[in-house]
């Protein structure tokens, strides 16, 4: 196992850059999951960590040992790739043991070893068949055997489900899980898919344009977003996010919102007068709350154990609501949606979070 | 029948040129050779059936003729791997990724485009020629080099240095094959400790196998069949000392020097067998090392 330290660290092409003095500390032991769109450069930062790409700026250390100029080999780290990049001409445990043989590991411990990741991930049956005869959830266990025969102190993970059917990622998401559970060895984990990101990470970095935007927990990321962004990207269906205006009243802060009733808010820690005020889907009810509005529901989704509601109001904002009780609810219905104060996150015109200083009552 | 010919008329009206060519240039004078293959005929005298006679003189009294079989041989089997070696390795230093490599691609591509000129085999001439440039170079690190072309020892070589210089097509070919090899997998054994040699036998060639099989087989048959340089180089008789006398050149002679176009008819077509031999050999060794992506089990 090992820890890993990312100090002012950063990626340029010529005069372009992709990373940019990032700075993080990964822990022993933990998953960490790195979360971003598409070229936030999530990709590019594991391909530094595991020596495939230079590291222009700053550096990054493991163990407390910087390891900018350490080749990959040398790094004790397996990667397992999006396109699992098995040897299409060797057999299953030929490709299992092509690592070890180049690490001159004697051939029985090669074969105990080889042994053993078959039996973990199910692909005992295998071994002697080629790539192109395996399916593509089989392609990934053994990926995934080829960096467990090595026995790394770090496990990195590009997209490594992305190539998978829905059902077959939900299964390799639970076996990747229990195999952390199993092996606690540091992992770093790359995904585009947030609901990844929250079910296997013990902490998540969630990324854009080369920059972090917020690390922690998925609780943390999900109940006290930092910012709009992760507000918005942590989270399915995603977060509503309602532009409001403040006026300072005799009797506290008054916050209008276009298709909402005005309502008052505790003070904030902010002076900005234009904030945006974000509310989680299945923290809307229909008929009830302390903040109201009224909507047309224009399209009705109804998923088994939760319905989602496309709500639009006066504004022409469509608001998203989910929960459980609204089967009898109809496109074209008009409705009354509300939320209470307590549910809502704040956001400064910078997008950045801000803090109620107290929660107080609706302004009538 | 009616029916096939109105409907279908257009068509072998479109395909008239090509048919005609086919039959009147291809067909006709492989069939004819194959017949006069069993004569005796001088162009001048109407073709005599001589039977056997033909290949059996071949195969028991031409001393030439396994001279040029000795000599074409040698020459196939060093140029051959010399060239497949040469494009190789340029193709993968293209691969690494140079600045304007379409550029370099046409500049490498260019002696092949040159190779079988009547010029370039003139130039060769001058190159090693006792006071060529060739041995002008050499002489500055105070080597008195020999008349490579007019040494018996040495004249096959220059032929072969030729071959190699002539990498260009199969360079192409085996550029695009190792652009097709995942860029994934040699990252993956880099992380895995994988030494650059070893990541050339063990990942690089097996995946290349297709491409080098198929260069092998084209460049086999083009090999035997090497004849414009030659008899140039040759002075069109195999000089010196039947040194590059290759069984084209050979061949060409019998036919157009001495007239003896039955027996070169029966020449031609030995040579034809023994290309197809090769071949045949190379498709059946090819199931030992050629893996396809997409082979089926």
């Amino acid at each position: 196992m090992v820890g890993l330290t990312l100090r002012n660290t950063g990626k340029r092409y010529g005069a372009l850059s992709i990373i940019q003095d990032l700075n993080l500390d990964v822990r022993d032991g933990e998953f960490l999951v790195l979360v971003g769109p598409s070229g936030c450069g999530k990709s590019t930062l594991l391909r530094m960590i595991a020596g495939l790409e230079d590291i222009t700026d700053g550096t990054i250390a493991m163990d407390g040992r910087v390891v900018n100029d350490l080749p990959a080999s040398k790094r004790e780290l397996s990667m397992v790739f999006q396109s699992y990049a098995l040897y299409p001409h060797m057999t299953v445990a030929k490709n299992l043991a092509f690592g070890l043989e180049n690490m001159k590991v004697p051939r029985a411990e090669v074969e105990r070893r080889v042994a053993e990741a078959a039996r973990i991930l199910q692909i005992e049956k295998l071994l002697d068949r080629k790539p192109r005869q395996l399916s593509g959830g089989q392609k990934q266990r053994v990926a995934i055997g080829r960096a467990i025969v090595r026995e790394p102190k770090l496990f990195l993970f590009d997209e490594p489900l992305s190539n998978l059917d829905a059902e077959l990622r939900v299964q390799m998401r639970a076996e990747l899980a229990s195999l952390y559970a199993r092996l606690g060895t540091t992992m770093i984990y790359v995904t585009h898919d947030q609901v990844e990101a929250m079910t296997l990470a013990s902490r998540i970095v969630v990324l854009r344009a080369g920059k972090i935007e917020q690390v922690g927990t998925p609780q943390e990321l999900y109940t006290r977003p930092q910012n709009l962004f992760v507000a918005g990207f942590i989270g399915s269906p995603k977060i509503n996010m309602i532009e409001a205006r403040l006026t300072q009243g005799n009797d506290g802060l008054e916050a209008t919102a276009r298709g909402f009733r005005p309502f008052r808010i505790p003070a904030l820690s902010t002076t900005d007068t234009a904030i945006t005020v974000c509310v989680r889907p299945g923290s809307i009810a229909l008929g009830t709350g302390a903040v109201q509005a009224e909507g047309t529901v224009r399209l009705v989704e109804y998923l088994g154990n939760e319905t989602l509601l496309h709500v639009q109001l006066a504004s022409g904002q469509i608001l998203l609501v989910s929960g459980k009780e609204q089967g009898a609810t109809k496109a074209g219905d008009t409705v009354t949606v509300g939320f209470e104060l307590s549910d809502i996150h704040y956001f400064d015109s910078n997008g950045q979070r801000v803090e109620p200083l107290q929660h107080e009552g609706l302004l009538q | 029948m009616r029916r096939f010919i109105t409907r279908n008329a257009p068509g072998y009206t479109f395909l008239l040129p090509w048919l005609i060519g086919f039959f009147l240039l291809t067909l006709g004078p492989i069939l004819a050779s194959l017949y006069l293959s069993f004569t005796k005929y001088d162009m001048v005298s109407a073709p005599r059936w001589v039977g056997w006679d033909n290949y059996v003189y071949m195969f028991t009294r031409d001393r030439r003729f396994w001279k040029a079989l000795h000599v074409t041989f040698s020459y196939v089997a060093l140029a051959v791997p010399a060239r497949l070696i040469m494009a190789l390795a340029v193709a993968m230093i293209l691969d690494k990724g140079l600045r304007s490599i379409s550029l370099y691609r046409a500049i490498f591509y260019l002696p092949s485009l040159l190779g079988s000129s009547i010029a370039i085999a003139i130039l060769w001439r001058q190159l090693f020629a006792k006071d060529g440039a060739v041995n002008a170079v050499l002489s500055f690190v105070g080597i008195d080099g020999p008349s490579w072309i007019t040494d018996p020892n040495t004249s096959l070589y220059t032929l072969v240095v030729l071959a190699m210089w002539q990498f260009g097509s199969p360079m192409l070919i085996f550029l695009a094959g190792l652009r097709s090899i995942p860029k994934d997998l040699y990252e993956a054994a880099e992380i895995d400790g994988t030494p650059a040699w070893r990541q050339f036998t063990r990942i690089t060639l097996p995946l290349l196998a297709p491409v080098i099989f198929f260069n092998l087989v084209l460049q086999t048959i083009d090999a035997f069949k090497t004849f414009s340089s030659v008899f140039i180089i040759s002075h069109g008789n195999g000089a010196p000392a039947d040194s590059l006398l290759f069984y084209t050149v050979y061949l060409f002679n019998e036919a157009f020097s001495f007239f003896r176009m039955g027996y070169a008819s029966a020449l031609a077509w030995v040579l034809l067998v023994i290309i197809a031999v090769f071949t045949g050999l190379a498709f059946l060794s090819s199931k030992y090392w050629v893996h396809y992506e997409n082979e089926r089990d």
